[in-house]
């Protein structure tokens, strides 16, 4: 009847993870016993990845020396308009008396190549409560928006990626200031905007930015392009798919980030300030 | 001889094994394809040994697989202990059948431990979409007949009791 007994404790502990989450510090302590699992089961990627490394031919570094160096080129002079725009917007945010600060605390970690629950979009990097990680922070790659941590260990964390079928994320199209929810789909490059109307301003190549609300994200990382929007007559809401800005598969080092907590502005301010469709969308609802 | 234990670290080793398989990054082809390795390591030692590996080690298993994996606490937990209850029951007919019948008996296991974890995963409202997800049972099934004969090899060698 031992059975039994753990046939209950499953199920209890599965509804307490489920629905409270107070089995975090249980889940913390037992990936000290599975970090080291995971690190070794790294390990044969650590080590292809630096044997191609180490037998890259001279010419090959050479040619990549040079395309950095352009590249270099380009982002520093793009740095200069930016640092430029940077102070005029803090000198016109200071005139407003709402001084918003930027620069959020980084840390670059690694992800470990291992494989976890099919189906899930999951990854594990290899910092953890040691470096500061907490529940909830955002995850970004050189491109835009990856995730946030789901759980916690010692030395290493679970995040859940945009793409994961139980994610969301508050986003704004640039273009026009547009809010929306970013779910994801499962499938490996898609997200799906929710509830927009058929008759929304939104056109394909638009680029999705995170808008800050729901205070996890930090506002303006890039999350996606729009790349498919499928009007069907009788259906109440577009239905927009986004192709995430993140190298969700392929990135190998990932940016956690630390978002200040600024002094939050009230939470459409911004927005009614360069959002003309705003009171379209009001509008529109009211029709509906 | 019944206190006598021996062989515990080969234990111990395989199952190690059996979990850096499972974390192992495959290629995206061969990902729907995994066996559930930890499940057929562990049917094989409660068929084996099923006064040394019982449900309660086969439910601490499972919680650090659900750790690993970053499923809900207690998922494969309960699959394995299921799976570990089982077997023990029918260890003495199981040890009896030729290797494909056992074969398609641990492709029926699976497949029960699989339908647990998509009930589990259903209920929070993210059931598997595609049919790939029922392929480790066939891929533990055609690996079957090979861990059986390497276990069973390296339990004779080592003389694990």
């Amino acid at each position: 009847m031992r059975i039994v007994a753990f046939i209950l404790a499953s199920l209890i502990m599965m509804t307490v993870d489920h629905r409270q989450g107070h089995l975090e510090r249980v889940r913390s302590v037992l990936t000290v016993f599975v970090y080291p699992l995971q690190y070794v089961a790294n390990l044969p990627v650590t080590v292809i990845n630096w044997v191609s490394e180490s037998l890259t031919t001279r010419a090959g570094l050479v040619k990549e020396n040079t395309r950095l160096r352009e590249e270099q080129l380009i982002l520093s002079s793009k740095v200069q308009k930016f640092e430029i725009l940077e102070a005029e917007n803090e000198r016109l945010r200071e005139m407003l008396k709402s001084s918003e600060k930027l620069d959020e605390r980084v840390l670059i970690a690694e992800l470990l190549a291992v494989d976890l629950q099919p189906f899930r979009h999951q990854i594990v990097i290899n910092k953890g409560r040691r470096e500061g990680v907490y529940e909830g922070q955002p995850i970004v790659d050189a491109n835009g928006v990856m995730g946030q941590v789901v759980h916690v260990g010692p030395f290493s964390s679970t995040v859940l990626l945009l793409t994961d079928p139980i994610h969301a994320i508050p986003v704004r199209i640039n273009r026009n200031g547009l809010r929306s929810v970013a779910v994801g789909t499962g499938q490996s490059h898609v997200l799906q905007l929710e509830h927009l109307p058929n008759n929304v301003d939104i056109k394909e190549g638009d680029l999705v930015v995170s808008s800050g609300l729901g205070s996890r994200f930090p506002p303006g990382y890039p999350v996606g392009v729009v790349y498919n929007i499928s009007r069907v007559p009788g259906e109440p809401f577009a239905k927009v798919s986004i192709l995430p800005s993140a190298q969700l598969e392929k990135s190998r080092e990932v940016l956690l980030v630390w978002p200040k907590s600024s002094p939050e502005l009230p939470s459409n301010f911004e927005s009614s300030l360069d959002d003309p469709n705003l009171l379209d969308d009001l509008d529109v609802s009211a029709r509906q | 001889m019944l206190n006598k234990n021996t062989g515990g670290w080969i234990l111990f080793i395989s199952l190690l094994i059996a979990f850096l398989l499972t974390a192992l990054p495959l290629p995206h082809w061969a990902d729907d394809w995994r066996p559930a390795w930890v499940a057929m390591v562990l049917i094989y030692w409660c068929m084996a040994l099923p006064e040394r590996i019982g449900i309660g080690i086969a439910w601490c298993m499972g919680l650090l697989l659900d750790v690993q994996q970053g499923a809900l606490l207690g998922q494969n937990a309960l699959g394995l202990a299921l799976i570990a209850y089982f077997v023990i029951q029918i260890h003495k007919r199981f040890r009896l059948f030729p290797l494909v019948q056992q074969s398609c008996l641990v492709g029926f296991i699976i497949i029960f431990y699989l339908l647990i974890s998509s009930w589990v995963t259903g209920i929070m409202g993210i059931p598997p979409k595609t049919w790939t997800y029922w392929m480790p049972a066939i891929s533990s099934m055609v690996l079957w007949p090979w861990l059986f004969v390497i276990l069973r090899d390296i339990r004779r060698q080592y003389n694990v009791t």
